[in-house]
């Protein structure tokens, strides 16, 4: 048994990276939402991982970090929700998913 | 055990090799996610890298978490995401881009941030755990701890589930004026 969390920490830390490096690198505003989908679910995997092997009752282990991760979980799909349907708008002003070319906030 | 000394030492299990399996898998659907042109490899490689954490949820005994991501992350975001690439006829996005200086730089800051983080991960040697609690992970377990000591954050979350429905459906419906 893999017995600390420091591995699932360590993957969880690349995903993000890889993550945020598409946020970053990528113009395509549904590339840019599966990025930040992945960053979340880093987010969760170090959140079990730690909540796995906390000292809890009866043997290791803490309910917590699940229950966190749940409401993760949840605000994750009220984000590519709302996203989905900014992205839905701007393709029917635009016709392109480009994020260089919504540009209406920036000065 | 550190995670050096676990493979020096030859202690390696079978939950290490399925760790090491689901961990590269994931990494490399990710890389999938950033790195490819096309919308819709994108979504795949995005669905793989979900059911690949699912399973490593399950190698932490989160079993119920490992449904959740599976149904909801796996089933109902992709799905989605999926149905809008498709509604919108996306092609592949134009080479170009940020140029090469921004890319390298967000590379490089990436791969400080992974050594930063990681040789601490590496080096700190924590105590063994034991085996997880029997009902560790279970329905009950979580769903007690969800409405008893997280009671209030339910609620802000059920509360900003609603308000993403309504925002959703009025930015889908109205036309946007330039």
């Amino acid at each position: 048994m893999v017995g600390d969390p420091g591995p699932y920490l360590l993957l969880a830390a690349v995903l993000f990276v890889i993550g945020a490096f598409g946020v970053i690198s990528r113009r395509g505003a549904i590339t840019i939402l599966m990025s930040i989908e992945l960053m979340l679910n880093s987010a969760n995997l170090a959140l079990i991982a730690v909540s796995r092997f906390l000292p809890g009752d009866g043997g290791a282990g803490v309910p917590d970090g699940q229950v966190i991760g749940f409401l993760v979980l949840a605000i994750a799909a009220a984000e590519v929700a709302v996203g989905l349907a900014i992205v839905i708008a701007m393709f029917r002003l635009r016709e392109s998913v480009d994020v260089d070319l919504a540009r209406l906030l920036r000065w | 055990m550190s995670l050096v000394a676990g493979v020096v030492l030859g202690a390696i299990s079978i939950q290490w090799v399925a760790f090491l399996v689901l961990a590269v898998v994931a990494i490399a659907a990710a890389l999938v996610v950033v790195l490819h042109r096309s919308p819709v490899v994108g979504a795949m490689g995005l669905v793989t890298n979900f059911l690949c954490i699912a399973g490593i949820y399950v190698l932490l005994n989160a079993y119920f978490f490992a449904a959740l991501q599976v149904i909801i992350y796996a089933g109902a975001v992709v799905v989605l995401i999926t149905f809008v690439i498709m509604l919108l006829n996306l092609q592949p996005e134009a080479k170009g881009g940020p140029g090469v200086v921004p890319v390298a730089l967000a590379a490089l800051l990436g791969l400080a941030l992974i050594a930063v983080v990681g040789r601490p991960l590496l080096e700190y040697a924590a105590p063994e755990a034991g085996p997880p609690a029997p009902d560790f992970g279970t329905v009950a377990q979580v769903g007690e701890a969800l409405f008893t000591v997280y009671f209030y954050p339910f609620l802000a979350v059920s509360l900003a589930l609603l308000s993403a429905m309504v925002g959703a459906v009025l930015l889908a419906k109205r036309r946007l004026e330039d």
